[in-house]
């Protein structure tokens, strides 16, 4: 029998400009024990579908047409206490952030008890020992101990592995996951579809997968629909449309992820999305204000070699005490070494907490190293201070950060944000040849002629992340730091932004510091990699030697862990 | 925990040695409290004999050191107007104020509170809209004002409510107490209304706001997908999750409302300590204005090192170190 059946629905958000429609005509059904994937970029209306199925719209949002129906049963026009307890015991829900998921209040028993009990009603001890079982299940060691703890207490992916516990107390015959792994590490995230793709066929639950990402579809998704634009593209069994996908999108889609297998020159580019300005060529770089850095600034040292870092190390006190002895610290950076030539990618990979944006916080001057040396075109620069010389180094090394939401000020236009380095080291003569600059760097990095007299939020991520990157070219810089400069893109853009880079950096001669945890990414990006692992690097090679001939173990466990596209077209073959 | 309240209490003696020399200057640079205490016929030697015996010839820190060893133990001196101790004074003032604030302490916090979470989960009802207009009134309107308006309408034209005073009171010990008698509750009830009001309405908006926020976080939001009822989700969750910023702003503006019940006490010539204040600032009778900011100042400091106890208590990320993490 068929689980869950959508037909046709459309959902609206009314607004004083009339009903904004973020689903349009969706239809699509779901069998007990299937994992179907809803694959899409923000803003597709992917998850509005699988919060209208669990009854759960943001007012005003609702469900302004067609049907949907649970096990032979309509459900959307049931009032709103049916609503209420079909929730978590027939329909559940796993959401994206485990750190925010979880009531910080209450212990883990706490909230367990409370949901068995709403929905079985098997009493306090039953609930409690309910409760154990399901987080035996779910794969968490010491459950009897681990129950009465609050949900700081455990680690990221733990903590999704309780919130899967939760969604599954009232034992729901199908569970909706919103980008259920998105927040988690590569190798969390591996044990969690794990986990997922177990529950599924051990109880027989269906699950619908919200996700952007097209590893994660491949890995454990049955069926797959690919959403774009508010609307349903094509849906099928994941194998055919991974393989053999029909629309055009689909196909754009997946020719921008980055290959894990093959270095290529340049991302394809999702023609389909949006019309792009192609970054064009408008002025011969050499002879302009970009090009002519290189008079001004000091000489690379003979082998080449622009960064040098020594025994670098970070120390946080992460516990205060009285007493010195009982005070604690963590090292988050343990002795880093390594130098970056001129015109080299240098990429460093690893997962969160493993220190590596500690290392470019440290390189930029954000943090003071607690020991160890950062020499940068010969000057050391490791303490932070302000003084013309060292300023004069400083400009020669720029940032991008990874959010680009957070990293522009907002009350600021894109002209006085970009200008604003200009003007403080005083590169150009005047306020009107800085303006010109300008507009001449925000076509570099193709953006349209009247974006300088915008605000920030009136663009999109990935033209946000533009902006930032034509900030950190206003002051002529050699050295470039991206801290996962593309993790909060979608795929599409992400390639575009990539694509940027490489050619800035060809046509600049730029040096680069690039930080990611996405390792097709940095094949793709960096001529050399550094895998670091609490706060240590275990390993530095060239890209290529260290995807094929990987040698640290740690090393071989995160390839491993890549997500296989083997099926996609042209792929697995080579 | 052990070193924080160790902390916390280091912190706090230095505030309070900061009032203590600001307390203390007021006896040195405010007049000459000899030409308060003496009439125009004393002679000369009889003052100098008299500044000698209180000791305000010796050096500014020997005078200090003096002030704090008595202050520790309570001693303020004489007030230089009543030639009683100023401890007497103070013990004699301290059950009506406290007595008065302590009131409409529960009163703001207890219908606050309740106040607040309603009017943020009926966002749109009728009854919130009149709570958010009303609590406007209390807000702006200043609290004399309010004093006077109360009198004029239940005093004066309604009748129903004494104006003035604490009614008859009952002593205790020491304590003198106004809640056991009828007359003493009902001069109770204007008072203690006015001086709740403004902190009541700042209660309200701030839990109102606060919750607003609580109710849009992912955990709430889980919450309803596994199906709690309404009733668990705001008061089970929501609630508590609330309360932690809004315990802050409680803590510091219970202080307020009993160091400043000032205004509402000579509106209502309620014979508490902020009536002794106002007359002691009238009659430059510094060791009492000297004593009552030394008490204020006890009185915010402990609030606040309660508040702080308090609020690792509800918040766990607080108590149990951060470190102890597994898996």
């Amino acid at each position: 029998m068929t689980l869950l059946e959508a037909k046709n629905i459309s959902i609206g958000f009314p607004s004083r400009h009339g009903m904004f429609v973020a689903v349009k005509d969706v239809s699509f059904n779901v069998q007990p024990g299937e994992i179907l994937g809803v694959v899409g970029e923000s803003g597709a209306g992917k998850s509005t579908v699988g919060n209208a199925i669990i009854a759960l719209l943001e007012p005003p949002g609702e469900i302004i047409a067609g049907e949907v129906w649970f096990k032979g049963k309509r459900i959307d026009n049931l009032p709103e206490e049916e609503k209420r307890s079909m929730r978590g015991r027939h329909i559940g829900m796993i959401f994206q952030d485990p750190q925010t998921s979880l009531d910080p209040l209450k212990t883990i028993k706490q909230q367990l008890v409370e949901t068995i009990d709403v929905h079985l009603r098997l009493g306090r001890k039953g609930s409690e020992k309910r409760a154990i079982e399901l987080l035996e299940k779910v794969g968490i060691p010491d459950p009897e101990l681990r129950i009465n703890h609050y949900p700081h207490q455990f680690s990221g992916g733990m903590r999704q592995r309780v919130v899967i516990a939760l969604a599954l107390c009232g034992e729901p015959e199908l569970i909706i996951a919103d980008e259920p792994t998105t927040a988690l590490d590569v190798s969390v995230q591996k044990q969690i579809l794990d986990l997922m793709r177990k529950l599924c066929i051990e109880t027989n639950v269906g699950m619908i997968l919200v996700t952007h990402d097209m590893g994660v579809i491949a890995e454990v998704t049955d069926r797959v629909a690919v959403m774009y634009n508010s609307k349903l593209m094509e849906i099928g069994p994941t194998s055919q449309i991974l393989s053999n996908p029909q629309h055009e999108y689909t196909k754009s889609l997946i020719s921008a992820i980055p290959r894990p297998d093959k270095r290529i020159d340049r991302f394809p580019l999702v023609s389909y999305i949006e019309q792009i300005i192609e970054p064009e060529q408008a002025f011969n770089i050499k002879e302009h204000w970009l090009g002519q850095a290189q008079e001004y600034t000091m000489p690379v040292a003979d082998d080449g070699t622009i960064l040098q870092v020594k025994d670098l190390c970070m120390r946080f006190q992460i516990s205060n005490s009285l007493f010195k002895s009982k005070r604690r610290y963590l090292d988050a950076v343990k002795g880093a070494n390594f130098t970056i030539k001129e015109g080299e990618t240098f990429g460093i990979v690893g997962e969160s907490g493993s220190g590596k944006s500690t290392i470019a916080r440290m390189v930029t001057g954000l943090y003071t190293p607690y020991s160890g040396s950062v020499n940068f075109l010969g000057k050391e620069i490791s303490a932070i201070n302000h003084t013309p010389e060292v300023l004069a180094y400083r400009r020669q090394m720029q940032m991008v950060f990874q959010d680009p939401f957070s990293s522009l000020n907002s009350r600021m236009r894109v002209m006085s944000i970009v200008a604003e380095p200009i003007m403080f080291h005083k590169l150009a003569q005047s306020r009107e040849e800085a303006e010109q600059i300008v507009l001449d760097l925000l076509k570099l990095v193709g953006m349209s002629d009247d974006a300088y007299a915008k605000y920030p939020h009136q663009f999109s991520g990935g033209q946000r992340q533009r902006i930032s990157i034509a900030r950190a070219l206003a002051t002529r810089p050699r050295f470039l730091i991206c801290d996962e400069p593309t993790s909060a893109l979608d795929v599409s853009v992400q390639a575009q932004i990539l694509n940027l880079l490489k050619d800035l950096q060809q046509e600049l001669n730029l040096s680069m510091l690039f930080i990611s945890h996405d390792l097709p990414v940095i094949r793709q990006m960096c001529d050399r990699v550094a895998v670091m692992q609490f706060g240590a690097i275990l390993e530095q090679a060239d890209t290529e030697q260290l995807f094929q001939n990987p040698q640290h173990q740690y090393t071989q466990h995160l390839l491993s862990l890549m997500p296989k596209l083997d099926m996609l077209p042209g792929r697995g073959l080579s | 925990m052990f070193s924080f309240l160790i902390n916390r209490l280091l912190q706090s003696i230095v505030v309070l040695i900061a009032v203590a020399l600001i307390a203390f200057s007021l006896f040195k640079f405010v007049g000459d409290p000899i030409n308060n205490m003496v009439g125009q016929d004393t002679t000369l030697q009889e003052r100098e004999e008299l500044r000698e015996r209180l000791g305000l010839n010796d050096p500014f820190h020997l005078q200090f050191y003096h002030f704090i060893k008595n202050a520790v133990v309570g001693d303020f001196g004489i007030s230089y107007r009543h030639k009683v101790p100023v401890s007497d004074l103070i013990a004699e003032r301290a059950p009506a104020t406290l007595e008065l604030s302590i009131i409409s302490a529960l009163l703001s916090v207890f219908i606050g509170i309740p106040m607040g979470v309603y009017t943020a989960i009926h966002r749109r009802g009728f009854i919130s809209r009149s709570f958010m207009s009303l609590s406007l009134v209390g807000i702006s309107l200043p609290t004399f004002l309010i004093g006077i308006l109360f009198i004029f309408l239940f005093g004066v034209i309604l009748r129903w409510l004494p104006t003035f005073g604490r009614g008859e009171v009952v002593s205790i010990g020491w304590w003198t107490t106004g809640l056991l008698t009828w007359s003493g509750i009902k001069s109770l009830i204007l008072p203690s209304i006015t001086l709740a009001l403004f902190q009541m309405t700042l209660i309200m908006r701030l839990v109102r706001t606060e919750m607003l926020e609580v109710l849009c976080t992912d955990y709430i939001k889980f919450a309803r997908a596994r199906g709690l009822s309404e009733q668990a989700i705001n008061f089970g969750h929501a609630l508590k999750n609330t309360l932690i910023p809004v315990i802050t702003i409680i803590g510091l503006q219970l202080g307020l409302v009993m160091a400043f019940a000032i205004i509402t006490e000579t509106v209502f010539q309620w014979p508490g300590m902020g009536m002794l204040f106002i007359q002691s600032i009238e009659e430059v009778d510094v060791p009492v204005m000297a004593a009552y900011l030394m008490m204020i100042s006890v009185i915010f400091v402990s609030i606040n090192l309660l508040v702080d106890i308090l609020y690792a208590y509800i918040d766990p990320r607080l108590t149990i170190d951060g470190g102890s993490k597994h898996g």
